[in-house]
């Protein structure tokens, strides 16, 4: 049997393999593929736990289920915003957005 | 080793070296398709801890709508082949100092921890997700499940909203006016 600890493990790195992601890049579609990680890796911690630490119950399981749902919706508006964007800057450049700056 | 921790392993290697690939890759699709990659893994590492609805639910949203509405969006503003800016060098190596050294503390708080193993049966079939999710006493998640709907119908609007021309309105309201 594999120990949880591995699973944690393997989902504290896809975590910071996100962050990297989301701090080098310049493109905002890549910044968001890079949330997409963060996102999958808390589901991966969330089914972990619920399977191996609390198996009678299933809030784990809803939880995962939540959070599918919520960056599904995230992902949706942010492409909106990204293609909305491009259409005032012909860019998707982080650095082109910029009128909001103090 | 048995054959249920050698596929953890490769399922593990899998997500890992999809996802960094998929954040260093140069080129934006490319990087979209090793995205692709690692949701795969991941529902992968779904079916191996038995919750099969989740593993589904992962691949027909995920794979399904995410990545196939990130590739159409890369295909809108960016010439396919094109290599993607860098950041400066200093952010880069900013950047990896800090995973670095939050991948070698999250291993050592987590190698530490004594997560107490428990032996009660786990039964996340589908029925009993449908009955917890339509249950709105003890254990039910009806009012969750109602406000996650009402999220979904809001973002659906509002995505409609956002990336609608500008023109379309205006041009509505001046027929409008002509008649």
């Amino acid at each position: 049997m594999v120990p949880v600890t591995h699973i944690v493990f393997l989902s504290t790195a896809l975590f910071f393999i996100g962050m990297y992601g989301f701090l080098t890049r310049k493109n905002l579609i890549t910044m968001l593929m890079a949330i997409e990680l963060m996102l999958n890796s808390v589901n991966i911690n969330f089914v972990a736990f619920n399977k191996y630490l609390f198996p009678g119950h299933l809030d784990g399981i809803f939880f995962t289920i939540f959070v599918i749902v919520i960056a599904a919706a995230e992902a949706a508006v942010a492409i909106a915003i990204i293609i909305n964007l491009y259409r005032s800057h012909k860019t998707i450049d982080v650095d082109a957005a910029s009128e909001l700056k103090h | 080793m048995t054959a249920h921790q050698i596929i953890f392993y490769i399922l593990a290697a899998t997500i890992l070296i999809a996802g960094l690939l998929s954040v260093t890759s140069p080129k934006i699709f490319r990087s979209a398709i090793f995205l692709l990659f690692t949701l795969l893994g991941v529902a992968g590492l779904y079916f191996w801890m038995d919750v099969e609805f989740i593993a589904a639910v992962q691949i027909s949203v995920y794979v399904g709508g995410i990545v196939v509405l990130v590739i159409f969006s890369i295909f809108l503003t960016e010439h396919a082949g094109k290599e993607a800016r860098k950041a400066p060098a200093v952010r880069t190596i900013a950047a990896f100092l800090a995973t670095l050294f939050g991948i070698i503390l999250g291993y050592l708080v987590i190698s530490e921890y004594p997560f107490a193993s428990s032996t009660v049966a786990f039964d996340p079939s589908v029925s009993k997700i449908g009955e917890a999710m339509l249950n709105y006493g003890d254990g039910g998640f009806s009012l969750p499940f109602e406000v996650v709907s009402i999220l979904l119908l809001a973002a659906l609007v509002g995505c409609i909203v956002v990336a609608m021309k500008p023109g379309i309105v205006t041009k509505n309201e001046k027929n409008e006016e002509n008649k």
